[in-house]
């Protein structure tokens, strides 16, 4: 099932392309919708210089599966792909990539926001700030959006 | 019954404590366990539980050998 962690920085752009070319025959799919999260340099007003993600080796891939199961049994999508990096990154490096790949475009887009918003709600990852002047502070909780 | 209890993020910094095995005679539930952790260390009340890495209830049950992990609210993505 398509859903890897990462410790390493990774190319959301090259995943995409390369999982598409490996997995999805040329002529079935007439849509695909990807998002990408990438670290910001400012939260809640303060300059972030660094950060790390921290998750709960085996549950996280299991969940990330599960997720994918679960947009495969609402729309009819042909395809998911879901990459989330952990451990330390720096500001403009990707966090997360979900796409999905469909015959027609509503199903790709509604199964993408879905795989985002329950990922950012249920899967077991903690993220982990390092501020401008170097103290650390765990993030409470998700934007709204 | 003994069961290995993890905690994660910022409750594992709290608590200085990533793993413990403990002995769980008598304990029949997840809120039963919660309850013996609360009495020996501070769990905040928005902690999650999950056992053997799927989220549980409160009254899940728990058997000899399970995997309990408490952790805050999640923050990936």
């Amino acid at each position: 099932m398509p859903a890897y962690v990462r410790e390493q920085a990774f190319d959301p752009w090259r995943e995409v392309s390369e999982f598409q070319a490996r997995e999805l025959p040329a002529g079935r799919f007439g849509a695909c919708a990807s998002f990408v999260g990438t670290m910001r340099e400012f939260n809640e007003g303060d300059d972030v210089r660094a950060m790390t993600l921290e998750h709960y080796p085996g549950m996280t891939d299991k969940y990330l599966e599960k997720l994918i199961d679960e947009a495969k049994a609402r729309w009819p999508v042909l395809e998911c792909l879901v990459v989330h990096r952990v451990g330390p990154m720096g500001p403009g490096d990707p966090i997360v990539l979900t796409a999905v790949w469909s015959a027609h475009r509503a199903a790709a887009f509604e199964a993408c926001r879905y795989l985002m918003e329950e990922l950012k709600h249920r899967a077991p990852f903690w993220k982990k700030e390092t501020l401008a002047a170097g103290d650390e502070r765990w993030v409470e909780q998700n934007t709204p959006g | 019954m003994s069961i290995t209890v993890r905690y994660f993020a910022s409750l594992r910094e709290r608590l200085g404590l990533d793993e413990e095995q403990l002995e769980t005679e008598g304990l029949q539930t997840v809120a039963d366990l919660r309850r013996r952790i609360a009495g020996l260390r501070e769990l905040p009340e928005r902690t999650l539980v999950a056992v053997n890495q799927e989220y549980a209830d409160p009254d899940h049950p728990l058997k000899d050998g399970d995997e309990v992990a408490f952790f805050p609210p999640v923050t990936g993505g």
